[in-house]
């Protein structure tokens, strides 16, 4: 059976260059980037190499680049490291749970959180933020593409806020980095972190960008590495293959490949649309026009139906997709996102996130327009006649 | 073996992490069937964790904990077939724990098992499996399921192995719904299970049976009933009154209804020179009525809400045989109809702890004829007893 894999933001497959950028660090170059020797020189420069490539991704001096694990790692660090306790923090509701969770934990710690409900179509009003600065305010943090909806948010409104204010900036840029050009200078963010394996390198790697003279306390203590700001014997097959991720992201990025992504996303999103009666665009505004969105990222409500059970007929078809966010057991939960955007819960239950890679066919599109609506017609039909089944032992307890 | 009897079709197997339904999933994968693992995800074992009387972390053996799911997916992941988690934690709450709670607190004796056999397991799994593309559902119950072209009904019956049998837990599925599912440990012996699980490598072949309500992870349902309506922001309500005998005589006070069982002999804060059980709580006085084991005997109960499997419709009194509780060995008794939906069950001797709230389930040699809700039961005591 043809499998078509729209789930993107979950995570990305290496591209071929990626995969032949890193095969001789696994053994051939396998030095410790620490080391005095050689063989540590070696990966010392590969490293190097990365670290330079990361700083014209994000537009900053290589000094400011720090590798991490990934996007978790990072978005940790941004909250531990710069709140203490009696600080307060601003972030969003539709933030990832790596940010929301360390607000949680840090809850606990007396740091004070205010967070920031989006808008109907996905976006927040930077005058929210600026209405919930205090005294006490230590640090914004917001994501610069939502990963349920890729609703791209506001960040340079928000920095000039931050800056106005004295108040320290971090960005959730994982689901933004390689699908949005990204300049730390301009959004005047302090601490921004990316993760690998969303931008086609490898899992387990990633890379904060943190403004010289941040007091960014690392969570990681024990060697020297990365300035003091990370310890830990780099990574260096994986490093150098986010290196060469990021480079072809830029080349992207500047040929305008993020335009054809966008041209099949909307193909997808109007064929849907047209196709099957009860169905939306999640975050759509009242003339259909959608919020700027990463040009991979589609969110469609479907009208009558369980998204979970959509979500495994379509796999069954062969086509990847994702509604909610899998809970600890793997179970689907609503979407915290399409919550905090006003869904109500079952019309959150109802929507699937499609996010395309950038490796996308129009092939791809027509096999996904060939499936979705006649798996949601069948879910549909099924719906109400099993709810019409005898129910006479069935029901009544006592 | 069951799948014979059904059209060939994808078949979506009811997987709990437990021998029985992983063994299932290997032996319909072996005969070349099209199948796709599913596991309700019903109650989250970490709800209630920490509180008192609960453990800090849910042990294993469990529906539902962390564990469970985990076995059931390597089972799939070793047997290569596709594997799912579904979300029904809110339809398992009201439809099963609230019910369960609600009915505890009126002095009953709940069933979870049989309400969530006839919301979720048969239900709505076998919904979620034909809306994602399957036929039919199997599960590793111990029953037997035929089509009978005579009667032109699907039959339930008594598996071979009747130590096992689970068709009491069973007698609230639909001719729709048993027209769907497959029983394929139906015909075979528990150590014949356990043995096809050693020979398809299941790395669980000698996993213990899971015995308690899989909601309740410590056991002790009253710690759980507080626990749950604390968390709710509710009280457990004042049920307290009076023990009295059968014959109206004050033996002293009781804390609350929700603490007594039919036939419960341990706990009853009294001390009598002979043995007392619990014969009788009436919800609505408080009053719970104590006596001799011989008070404990019912002839006769009413059953509302009946199910019917082998017949269409009970017309006229039928010789059957009765089973009141899990444990319960069948006891002849004649069965009247009463209303649709009701029954008289008369038994030949008296049994013991007939208890309203519980399921009855009637055969007629192993064939399942009917389930229902005991209703009320007239004792030997004081007549009519209106719980």
């Amino acid at each position: 059976m043809r499998r078509v894999y729209m789930d993107a933001n979950a995570t990305t497959p290496l591209l071929p260059e990626v995969m032949e950028a890193m095969r001789p660090y696994w053994m051939e170059h396998f030095g410790n980037a620490s080391s005095i020797h050689q063989q540590g020189q070696r990966a010392r420069a590969a490293v190097d190499q990365a670290r330079a490539t990361l700083a014209e991704l994000f537009g900053c001096h290589d000094a400011e680049v720090v590798f991490t694990s990934g996007g978790t790692e990072g978005d940790n660090t941004a909250l531990f490291g710069l709140l203490h306790p009696g600080d307060h923090l601003i972030t969003t509701s539709i933030e990832h749970s790596a940010v929301l969770a360390a607000a949680d934990r840090l809850a606990h710690d007396g740091v004070e959180t205010t967070l920031i409900a989006p808008q109907p179509n996905g976006l927040i009003d930077p005058m929210d933020i600026l209405r919930a600065i205090r005294p006490q305010t230590r640090l914004i943090s917001v994501m610069l593409a939502n990963n349920e909806t890729g609703v791209v948010q506001p960040v340079e409104e928000i920095g000039k806020i931050a800056a106005q204010t004295g108040v320290f900036f971090h960005i959730d840029a994982v689901q933004g980095a390689g699908k949005i050009p990204i300049d730390v200078n301009r959004i005047g963010c302090h601490v921004l972190s990316i993760s690998g394996h969303k931008m086609y390198a490898p899992k387990g790697v990633g890379a904060m960008y943190v403004r010289r003279g941040t007091p960014l306390e690392p969570i990681f203590v024990g060697g020297s590495h990365e300035r003091r700001r990370r310890a830990g014997t780099e990574n260096v097959p994986a490093i150098v293959g986010l290196g060469k991720a990021a480079e072809i992201a830029m080349h992207g990025l500047e040929s305008g490949a993020m335009y054809r992504l966008a041209a099949l996303r909307d193909r997808l999103e109007k064929g849907l649309l047209a196709q099957i009666p009860g169905t939306g665009v999640n975050g759509a505004n009242a003339g259909g026009t959608v919020a700027p969105r990463a040009a991979n990222t589609s969110n469609i409500w479907f009208d009558q139906l369980e998204g979970e059970a959509l979500v495994i007929a379509l796999d069954l078809k062969g086509l990847a997709v994702s509604g909610g966010s899998a809970c600890h057991s793997g179970a689907t939960e609503p979407s915290h996102v399409l919550m905090a955007m006003g869904l109500d819960k079952n019309r959150a239950r109802a929507s699937l996130r499609f996010s395309l890679m950038k490796t996308a066919t129009d092939e791809d599109i027509d096999y996904a327009l060939a499936v979705i609506p006649a798996a949601v017609s069948r879910l549909r039909e099924l719906a109400p006649a099993m709810a019409d089944a005898p129910d006479s032992f069935v029901g009544t307890a006592g | 073996m069951a799948t014979t009897t059904h059209h060939s079709g994808t078949i979506a197997i009811a997987m709990s992490g437990g021998v029985d339904s992983s063994t299932v999933a290997a032996m319909l994968r072996a005969e070349g069937a099209d199948v796709i693992g599913l596991t309700l995800q019903l109650w989250d074992q970490n709800r209630l964790a920490g509180k008192p009387g609960v453990p800090e972390a849910p042990k294993a053996g469990r529906c539902c904990s962390l564990d469970d799911v985990y076995d059931a997916r390597r089972v799939a992941e070793t047997l290569g077939i596709p594997y799912y988690v579904v979300n029904q934690q809110e339809r398992f709450e009201a439809d099963v724990v609230r019910p369960f709670v609600s009915e505890y607190l009126k002095g009953r004796t709940p069933i979870p098992c049989s309400l969530c056999n006839n919301h979720l397991k048969f239900d709505q799994l076998l919904l979620t499996a034909r809306q994602i593309g399957a036929e039919f559902i199997a599960t590793g119950h111990y029953a037997r399921n035929e089509y009978d072209p005579a009667r032109g009904r699907w039959i339930l019956k008594r598996p071979a192995d009747l130590a096992k049998d689970q068709t009491w837990f069973l007698g609230g599925l639909t001719q729709e719904q048993l027209a769907h599912t497959l029983f394929p440990l139906g015909h075979l012996q528990k150590p014949e299970v356990r043995e096809i699980a050693r020979q398809s490598n299941l790395a669980l072949a000698d996993k213990p049976d899971s015995q308690e309500i899989c909601f309740i992870p410590g056991g002790d349902y009253k710690e759980f009933i507080s626990n749950y309506l604390e968390e709710q922001g509710q009280t457990v309500p004042d049920s307290s009154g009076d023990l009295v005998t059968a014959t109206g005589e004050k033996l002293g006070r009781h804390a609350g209804v929700h603490n007594f069982t039919y036939g419960q002999r341990k706990g009853l804060g009294v001390t009598s020179p002979n043995p007392l059980y619990v014969i009788q709580i009436d919800a609505e006085s408080h009053r719970v009525t104590l006596g001799a084991e011989s008070e404990l005997n019912s002839p006769s109960f009413r059953v509302k809400d009946m199910n019917w499997i082998s017949i269409p419709d009970l017309t006229a009194p039928m010789r059957v045989q009765a089973k009141i509780r899990h444990r319960h060995e069948p006891a002849w008794a004649t069965l009247t109809p009463q209303g649709p939906g009701i029954a008289l069950a008369e038994f030949d001797i008296p049994q013991r702890a007939v208890t309203p709230g519980q399921c009855a389930v009637f055969y007629d040699g192993d064939d399942v004829v009917g389930g229902g809700w005991i209703d009320s039961v007239p004792n030997s005591v004081n007549g009519a007893n209106q719980n």
